[in-house]
């Protein structure tokens, strides 16, 4: 029996939430938010359908539930700034621009996936849009990303770098470690921490004592705010404003947004039954899904309506099925591909 | 990249060090090879705890911080696990960082980073990014220095695919393979051994290049083939004077790196020597010794005149006290002993049954 008690309830302001950072975009921003959201929604959802046929040979880390918080934090950003992300990577990489072709060949260890069949979904990569890399240790892309903007303070380029990372992060030593040398050299940095209150089924309560995470970072000297992470206005609003800073030498930020993930940690279903969290506290946020609740919000607002959606739609539908079946006719790698790139020239 | 054509075309030496020329000490070829980097690449940089400070790595990078800005050479957070992160991520973003520790042993706070990151990102991502690292080390002996400030962990890297390791015998390996390790495109440990820093040694004026992989014959000979690197190759030429004393001419291969290793010239040694004696300041299990056995046990087996011998560290940790590291340590002594038993090999009484305990 699952428990009914809802652990984390969710705290933001729902749909009221929008109507503050609204003004700040014109309709076809708003609209193309949406259509970001939806599409990252639709891919996941049918990568998740397909994945127990058992052509996708890797391990999966959905973000379904999250959308609204890699889309609003990418939204903010241009073409040259760089993202890193942990293992799961599939929303950073589709709101950052990172080609879906090349994303479906890569789940389905083909010659030219993105990382040519050595990465596999945890390791998605699309350099043309600064999709930069990914590591699957837990912590492992925070000082890289670090490294990476100390790298474009010392070149004097303009670009910033933005760090996914989760809530069990920050319970990494390397992290407090790359808070603290960010924050020394004022290198433009984002930490953008994704709390979705469960490690793989481990609660934030049996890891960390009751406390702010914007508190612990604040600890570092570095500016950090909270965000609901269901509203990608609002992620997109405190993205905006770590980038100002980044961009005008006033160093890195660390942006909370308080997610869910509606899937389990890792593969397609939901593991809720199994009773580290409630099916309740599921349901709950359910309620307030990022993408259902900002289609909401247009449509009240007079900006979207169900024709558009519909072609929408349509349109992403098709984008899905010609990836799959590009995906599925791509090559295979040979032999020697496995001998490549073990060092550069 | 901004390398000048001065160093891209520059000498290379693959030959025995020059027997004339500028005599500079071993510390000041390492200062040399890195002034000459900063000079010549702006995306070369120099981090470490303590490169700033008035002991300069043990003279390694005295004045550099003066001359190329703090910006450019610096002090680090005790963070060792972070700034190896840091600058694999500079090093993946077009800058050339050098990493530098005074002891090996702090890089096993950063193995994560160094091992699975670094090491990692050029074939994970199929060859879209470099990783031009290097990361310096100074192997420390004697003094107390003991369990945990004198590991010699180039055993524990030996099995990392997408890493280099070179480990520099005299002055001019020293400033020559630091060169070539800043630039590669790859990460490339180099591993420097404290009692070599107090060695002189001709060392060329500017630029040049030792090539990383490939292995020098430091001195020839019929009767036995000595494989080191490293420290160990001083012991070694030490250990070759007192053998030819008592007629064995011991050929001696410094491997200069030992990842990627000279496999033909290690097997081209043996093939006109018969025996090998690897030497190592790590220890045998697992580590050069090992690796440097099993190749000739697999690829030089027809030309073995002798078992393989090995001369390294025990299985055990190192003892801080003076008289318990005089057991621990090889010296040339166990090294001559050790040739001596190979060269005598077929030749001595039949060894006594060991008795089981």
């Amino acid at each position: 029996m699952a428990d009914p008690i809802i652990r984390y309830p969710y705290e933001g302001t729902g749909i009221r939430g929008f109507k503050d950072f609204a003004g700040a975009h014109t309709r076809e921003h708003l609209v193309g938010l949406y259509r970001a959201m939806l599409r990252i929604r639709r891919i996941e959802e049918e990568i998740a359908r397909q994945y127990h046929e058992d052509r996708m040979k890797t391990p999966i880390h959905l973000v379904i539930g999250q959308e609204a918080s890699c889309v609003g934090c990418a939204a903010a950003l241009e073409d040259t700034d760089l993202v890193y992300s942990s293992h799961r990577t599939h929303g950073a990489y589709l709101a950052k621009g990172g080609d879906l072709k090349a994303m479906l060949s890569e789940l389905h260890c083909r010659a030219n996936g993105c990382a040519g069949s050595r990465g596999g979904s945890m390791h998605l990569i699309d350099k043309r849009v600064g999709m930069a890399g990914t590591s699957a240790i837990v912590g492992g892309a925070v000082p890289i990303g670090t490294g990476a903007a100390l790298a474009l303070q010392m070149r004097g380029e303009r670009g910033v770098v933005v760090v996914f990372l989760g809530d069990a992060t920050t319970e990494e030593g390397v992290t407090s470690e790359s808070l603290n040398f960010a924050a020394l050299k004022r290198v433009p940095v984002i930490f953008f921490c994704e709390n979705n209150f469960y490690s793989v089924q481990s609660p934030l309560a049996t890891r960390q004592p009751e406390r702010d995470l914007c508190r612990w970072a604040a600890g570092h000297a570095v500016p950090a705010v909270r965000v609901d992470g269901m509203n990608v206005l609002a992620v997109w609003d405190a993205t905006r404003t770590a980038v100002a800073r980044a961009r005008t030498g006033g160093g890195p930020t660390f942006i909370e947004t308080t997610v869910y993930r509606f899937r389990a940690h890792g593969g397609a279903a939901d593991d809720s039954a199994t009773g580290y969290r409630s099916e309740a506290e599921r349901r709950a946020w359910e309620a307030v899904c990022p993408v259902a609740l900002f289609g909401e919000y247009l449509r009240q607002a007079d900006l979207l309506d169900a024709r558009e959606v519909d072609t929408m739609e349509r349109a992403i539908a098709a984008e899905i099925e010609e990836a799959f079946a590009f995906a599925l006719a791509s090559p295979e790698p040979v032999e020697s591909d496995l001998y490549r790139h073990v060092y550069a020239d | 990249m901004p390398w000048d054509e001065g160093l891209v075309n520059s000498l290379v030496y693959d030959r025995p060090d020059p027997t004339e020329g500028r005599i500079v000490s071993y510390v000041q070829a390492i200062n040399e090879a890195l002034g000459l980097a900063l000079e010549c690449d702006p995306s070369v940089f120099v981090l470490g705890q303590g490169v700033d400070d008035p002991s300069a790595m043990f003279g390694t990078t005295r004045g550099l911080h003066e001359r190329f800005g703090s910006s450019r050479v610096f002090d680090t957070p005790l963070s060792e696990e972070a700034m190896m992160g840091v600058a694999a991520g500079a090093a993946m973003n077009g800058m050339r960082p050098v990493y530098m520790h005074n002891r090996p042993d702090f890089i096993l706070l950063a193995f994560n980073q160094l091992v699975t990151h670094a090491a990692k990102f050029h074939y994970m991502d199929n060859g879209q990014t470099n990783v031009p690292l290097v990361i310096w080390a100074a192997i420390g002996r004697g003094w107390g220095s003991g369990a945990q400030h004198s590991q010699a962990i180039q055993g524990l890297l030996l099995g990392v695919p997408g890493l280099k390791i070179v480990m520099p015998s005299t002055p001019l390996d020293a400033k020559g393979l630091l060169l070539s390790a800043i630039l590669d495109n790859n990460p490339v440990c180099v591993f420097e051994h404290r009692w070599l820093m107090k060695k002189d040694g001709i060392v060329p004026a500017g630029f040049y290049r030792v090539p990383i992989g490939k292995a020098i014959c430091r001195r020839p000979g019929r009767d036995v083939t000595i494989v080191g690197a490293s420290h160990a190759i001083e012991l070694a030429l030490q250990a070759a004077t007192r053998l030819a004393a008592e007629g064995i001419e011991a050929e001696i291969i410094d491997l200069r790196s030992i990842k990627p290793l000279d496999e033909g010239a290690i097997l081209e040694s043996l093939h006109k020597t018969g025996r090998v004696v690897v030497v190592d300041t790590g220890w045998m299990m697992g580590g050069v010794c090992a690796e440097v056995g099993c190749l000739v046990a697999e690829r030089g087996y027809h030309d073995l005149k002798a078992p393989v011998a090995r001369v390294g560290l025990p299985d055990i940790p190192t003892p801080a006290g003076y008289a318990l590291e005089q057991y621990y340590y090889p010296d040339a002594a166990r090294i001559a002993a050790a040739v001596t038993k190979v060269v005598r090999h077929g030749h001595e009484a039949p060894p006594t049954p060991v008795q089981a305990p």
